[in-house]
């Protein structure tokens, strides 16, 4: 199983001193906090996208090239890739240029973006967030799939004899993982090419997911891309941690209290109660992750989210260190003894040319 | 006879409340007319204010805390409501249009509702029509063609079997008719998949 961090990349000022990071000082933190999350044994560190302020992250790519050259274990991922108002031809390329750079290192989750205005500074209508979704996803599949293309569809302009270019690194595309909160069709989207579900997880209750990763892994089976509990999931998480449990929460509450998601409503204490949000000890951020599993199934990968909020990056270093050292390799070993052997590890780069290699053995078998 | 669902939505704010009288007065007639009918009602009476923090953090949040979606579920579920409000500066209060903005636009539609106000005085009477009326037209709902105002005057001591009696009758006679004739509410999951993939693929 993966363990990693996901971040927002808000620049937000921190409650309890007034201070707000400039966006080259957030901009170089972010670099920091990648290469520590690989310093402290984390497997994967996945970025945002935005367009509006108060988020630098408008060019993920870029960030990740960036901190791959300082990095060599880390799998760098998306949260989101916004598949509805970037050109999927642009996604394409660059995505394929970070594959080469990283040495597959790579994949990334898609999303569509919930922000309304963001939509028509890129030409789009965000009431077409599905159809857009959809179509240029459909166009994304194909350009890293087949050297030559021709395509028409209802968003962007034809295509003919187009090659997309680098080609994918060992022409084998970066994973993709298609993320969601409440949109029963981008679980059906994730099921219908056998990619990856990332439940978001963060913002809505228990239930909700399991309801959504229910429906993706029993469309998975229906696809043929294997039993239901053989689909891949990912999901968000989101924790503060201290030794002591009390301290943690005081530590996190004014955080919490002026969030810019969901500051000024739930009480800490309510929010805790209905979503995966864990304040406290190691010992309890263990106990409620190990609980996931109990209703989405066995699953591949766990991001958490710690830099946010306004949280100073010396924190954020910290709750690394803590979620290194404590927390995680507790989990690796029991995630691991809970899983059966059928189940499989979300994909990298190596197993995908090692599945594709092995495909291709079974074919030749096969002809003669 | 038969089984129907009834859920009531008073959104007074004082205990005792005189829109959760008028309420209790309204869901007992719709009772009664119902029952001339072969109709069960089991009522159910939402309190907005019991309610009041977990409509403004659904607001913030994006999701029902569980009380709330409770009382959603039981709304959607219902076969008929009866919804109260009192008068604010001139309209319903911020508190029942909040329940409403944060329910799911799609659950009452085609759903028979009686729409009912309180205020201290009569000059407020064309609110139901100006106000109430509309926000449920928009939601789809199939309202009661006769809306029941109460303003202080009509709990005075002459007015028990006044002209506040005779509209409450009415408008719940005119619920329970509307309850008899139709069939069961139907519950649609908002996150059930409606298509496939290829359909939607095809259909964009």
């Amino acid at each position: 199983m993966q363990f990693g961090i996901f971040s927002v990349s808000d620049i937000t000022t921190d409650p309890t001193n007034g201070r707000t990071p400039t966006e080259a000082q957030r901009i170089k933190d972010i670099v920091t906090i990648a290469k520590h999350a690989e310093e402290v044994g984390l497997d994967v560190f996945a970025l945002g996208e935005h367009h509006n302020e108060p988020f630098f992250s408008s060019s993920p790519t870029t960030t990740l090239a960036y901190i791959a050259a300082q990095t060599s274990t880390l799998q760098l991922s998306t949260a989101t890739t916004l598949i509805t108002t970037n050109d999927p031809v642009k996604i394409a390329e660059d995505f394929a240029m970070l594959q080469h750079l990283a040495d597959g290192r790579v994949d990334l989750t898609l999303g569509r973006g919930n922000t309304g205005p963001v939509y028509p500074w890129f030409g789009k209508d965000i009431r077409a967030g599905i159809p857009l979704a959809i179509e240029n996803y459909a166009l994304l599949n194909k350009l890293w799939r087949e050297h030559t293309v021709d395509w028409q569809g209802k968003f962007r302009t034809p295509l003919q004899g187009f090659t997309s270019t680098p080609r994918p690194l060992d022409d084998v595309p970066p994973f993709v993982w298609h993320g969601s909160i409440r949109s029963p069709e981008i679980a059906e989207q994730a099921a219908y090419y056998g990619d990856g579900f990332f439940a978001n997880h963060i913002f809505w209750p228990a239930s909700h997911t399991k309801q959504m990763v229910g429906l993706y892994r029993q469309r998975f089976e229906h696809y043929g891309h294997g039993s239901a509990d053989q689909a891949i999931v990912g999901l968000g998480g989101q924790v503060f941690l201290n030794k002591n449990s009390q301290d943690a929460v005081k530590q996190f509450r004014p955080y919490f209290d002026n969030a810019p998601v969901y500051g000024h409503g739930p009480s800490l204490e309510d929010f805790t109660s209905q979503t995966p949000l864990t304040v406290g000890s190691p010992q309890e951020v263990i106990d409620k992750t190990l609980g996931f599993r109990e209703y989405v199934g066995d699953y591949q990968r766990q991001l958490f989210l710690l830099d946010h909020a306004g949280l100073p990056v010396k924190t954020v270093l910290e709750q690394l260190d803590l979620l290194g050292a404590e927390v995680v390799p507790v989990l690796r070993k029991e995630f691991a003894a809970l899983k059966p052997a059928h189940v499989p590890d979300a994909p990298t780069h190596a197993s995908l040319v090692a599945a594709r290699a092995a495909a291709a053995e079974k074919k030749e078998e096969v002809t003669a | 006879m038969k089984q129907r669902k009834l859920v009531v939505i008073s959104a007074g704010l004082s205990q005792p409340s005189s829109t959760r009288l008028l309420a209790d007065q309204l869901s007992a007639s719709a009772v009664r007319a119902a029952g001339l009918l072969g109709v069960t009602l089991d009522v159910q009476v939402v309190e907005l204010r019991d309610l009041a923090h977990e409509i403004t953090d659904n607001m913030l949040t994006g999701f029902a805390p569980a009380s709330l979606k409770q009382a959603q579920e039981a709304v959607t579920a219902a076969d008929a409501l009866i919804t109260v409000s009192p008068v604010f500066s001139a309209s319903y209060s911020g508190l029942f249009k909040s329940f409403f903005d944060v329910l799911d636009k799609d659950a009452l539609i085609d759903k028979p509702v009686l729409l009912a106000a309180t205020a201290g005085t009569a000059r407020h009477s064309l609110v139901l029509e100006h106000a109430l009326r509309p926000l449920f037209s928009y939601l789809r709902a199939a309202i009661i063609p006769t809306s029941v105002f109460a303003a202080s005057d009509d709990w005075g001591a002459n007015s028990v079997e006044g002209p506040l009696r005779g509209r409450i009758e009415r408008a719940a006679a005119e619920l329970a008719r509307e309850v008899e004739r139709r069939e069961p509410a139907v519950v649609t999951d908002p996150f059930a998949l409606t298509a496939n993939f290829e359909d939607m693929l095809k259909n964009l």
